[in-house]
């Protein structure tokens, strides 16, 4: 049995680029279990899509060197070989991609594009896996949904289009919903639409769901914890409303400081100096320490090491006090209270 | 999709006039008076009057343009000059062979493009990929009535396993004797489009894999020919559009092929006609050669507009 969907240990993703390599992913940590959602939150360029598509492998084979640790579901994804991985691609594990406009095929009606998933993972007839195809139209509040079975995607406008993606990705019933930046191409009040729906038929389908958003307001709204993400790293990792009052780490205050949200109010709003490192050349410290209002000399000496001053709470900051010490965070993040807080919501 | 067809046929028709207008003119541009090929050189100035009343070369142009286009409404494409026989017979006869010669080259043509720019847009950087990038590069900057000769010179004359020229004996039929004569003149011919469509479809294979919804496809499990499925069917519209205006341009463009191998089609017979100041077969030639090209374009956008629901209208 299996209750982690996703378990990784020290996952590295490297892009080879020329002779120098791009670190990407330098070495996450993170457990997900069933029913849970995690946002990794992060600015652009901070691994958070590669972290994401390294779960399904999905990254440009010819430039990814993937090393570590990481099951999903029971299967060593980085061993696995590709007939096994595409197996579980769109089965066990789907993905939800930004762009609504460009990720899916435009010469395809949309119902071709949802049968075709269902007839690659299961033996069933074509006019069942149809009948299937609309319901999960129904499912994803389509309207019109036996008419929109057979319309290409520039029929559609944005919304319904990631919709139909949504759609798409549940095709099989997966027990792990990717989502990376699923709303960031979309107009504002549609982006909250699709947000309680994915959230809805998260539950409904008791899927574990990973969400990988730079919207603070977005992760706050949908997540169960999150994952802070700098320079390829977890930064800081915690259940979501802790985290959102009292960040712990420099980095995620400063995320939290440059955002609106209800108790920026009336305040000013506070950017983050400087620019993120380059991914070429790691220094073999805090990557976020030239950008910190709080940094010190300790902070130049090595990678700080996970601190937790709670359960289920970790930063990798040498500010923070470790309390819990040895104990990884996500381990501690098992912790009853976690649903507790979350159903409250 | 009907209204459409319909309004693409309609707008075909003046196209076709104005095509046949610049073929009249041209002719008629071109240095050189048609009766000193018909007439010895020393007949007399009363022989050459009568025989230009006789053409109606002596009316004025807008008339003789008039007269040819009505007579070529109803198909009467008149005599040949050089030979007095109908030009519509003729051209029955060349242009059956150069369709024949087109298609072959056409074919060949288009799979070894589709087959190699295919392979080489989905494995880019790799050995395929060169190998196919040199081919292309090869195929188009080659000419290929030099080609030609080569392959006449090494097949025909050396290892003596093809004839050099000529159709085969009498009517064309679908035997050895008659193949063996289509060899060499159609694999010359393939060589430019299939260097064209193996560049074109690498080239639009190689977009649509860098595209999103590739990656899409990939994380809902498919792989290779389901894959494979997605990208021919964006491929087409663009590299059937490419096709298309390659089997024109092999249909009117083979003059020279045609020539280096004595394949008597139209090419061959536009030739002689420009040769011998022919003006009725030249006109009628050029007429039909460019009214083929129109309606393979007509097609081309036909089967484009079916295949791509974007570009689908009312």
């Amino acid at each position: 049995m299996s209750e982690h969907l996703v378990r990784a240990r020290q996952l590295t993703v490297r892009f080879a680029q020329g002779k120098s390599f791009i670190h990407a992913v330098n070495g996450v940590d993170f457990d997900l279990h069933e029913r849970e959602v995690l946002c990794i939150l992060g600015e652009s360029g901070s691994g958070k899509s590669v972290t994401l598509r390294a779960l399904m492998r999905l990254n440009p084979p010819s430039k990814t060197i993937m090393s570590g640790e990481l099951e999903v579901g029971g299967h060593d994804v980085v061993a696995a070989s590709e007939p096994q991985m595409s197996a579980l691609r769109g089965a066990f594990v789907s993905m939800i991609f930004q762009d609504p406009m460009t990720s899916l095929d435009p010469v395809f009606t949309i119902g071709a594009q949802i049968t075709e998933t269902i007839l690659r993972h299961e033996r069933i007839e074509r006019s069942e896996a149809r009948k299937r195809a609309l319901n999960l139209l129904d499912l994803v509040q389509i309207p019109a949904a036996r008419r929109r079975l057979d319309s290409y995607p520039h029929e559609l406008s944005g919304g319904l289009r990631q919709r139909a993606m949504i759609a798409i990705a549940l095709s099989c019933r997966p027990k792990l919903l990717l989502a990376d930046e699923p709303t960031t191409a979309l107009d504002a009040s549609v982006q909250i639409q699709i947000l309680f729906l994915l959230r809805e038929i998260q539950q409904e389908m008791g899927m574990g769901m990973i969400f990988v958003t730079h919207d603070l307001g977005v992760a706050g709204e949908i997540a169960d914890r999150i994952a802070v993400m700098y320079a390829g790293r977890f930064i800081e990792e915690g259940p979501v409303e802790d985290l959102m009052q009292a960040p712990l780490h420099p980095y995620a205050r400063g995320l939290l400081g440059a955002t609106v949200h209800e108790g920026s109010r009336g305040s000013r709003l506070v950017t983050i100096p400087g620019a993120p490192p380059d991914l070429r050349h790691l220094p073999d410290a805090c990557a976020f320490a030239p950008r910190c209002g709080e940094m010190e000399g300790i902070c130049l000496e090595g990678l700080p090491a996970l601190r937790s001053p709670a359960p289920g709470r970790a930063a990798r900051c040498v500010h923070v006090t470790d309390r819990a010490s040895v104990t990884p965070a996500v381990d501690a993040a098992d912790a009853p209270t976690r649903r507790v807080s979350n159903g409250a919501r | 999709m009907f209204l459409y067809t319909i309004r693409r046929v309609l707008y075909a028709i003046p196209i076709a006039l104005a095509v046949s207008l610049v073929c009249f003119m041209l002719v008629h541009i071109a240095p050189g008076d048609p009766i000193d090929a018909i007439l010895p050189p020393d007949a007399s100035a009363e022989t050459v009057a009568m025989v230009r009343k006789d053409y109606g070369l002596d009316k004025p142009l807008p008339v003789q343009f008039g007269l040819w286009l009505a007579h070529v409404v109803q198909g009467d494409f008149g005599l040949s000059l050089a030979n007095r026989r109908p030009v519509l017979n003729e051209m029955k006869v060349a242009a059956g062979r150069t369709f024949l010669l087109a298609s072959s080259a056409a074919l060949l043509g288009f799979v070894i493009g589709s087959v190699l720019g295919g392979l080489a847009g989905a494995f880019r950087g790799s050995f395929i990929d060169r190998m196919a990038v040199g081919f292309a590069v090869a195929g188009i900057s080659v000419p290929h009535y030099w080609l030609g000769m080569v392959f006449v010179i090494i097949f025909s004359v050396v290892l003596g396993w093809l004839p050099a020229i000529g159709a085969g004996p009498g009517d064309w039929a679908w035997n050895w004797l008659h193949i063996r004569h289509l060899i060499l003149p159609a694999v010359t011919l393939s060589v430019i489009p299939a260097g064209l469509v193996t560049r074109t479809v690498r080239g639009v294979v190689v977009e649509i894999l860098s595209q999103d919804f590739i990656t899409t496809l990939r994380g809902k499990g498919l792989r290779h020919l389901m894959l494979a499925l997605h990208v021919i069917k964006n491929a087409a519209p663009t590299s059937i559009a490419v096709m298309g205006l390659q089997l024109g341009y092999l249909m009117g463009g083979s003059i020279l092929v045609e020539t280096v191998f004595a394949w008597p089609g139209t090419g061959m017979l536009l030739n002689q006609a420009i040769f011998q100041r022919d003006i009725p077969v030249l006109q009628g030639t050029t007429l039909v050669l460019a009214m083929i090209f129109v309606t393979l374009n007509l097609t081309v956008d036909l089967i484009q507009t079916a295949l791509d629901p974007r570009i689908r209208r009312a």
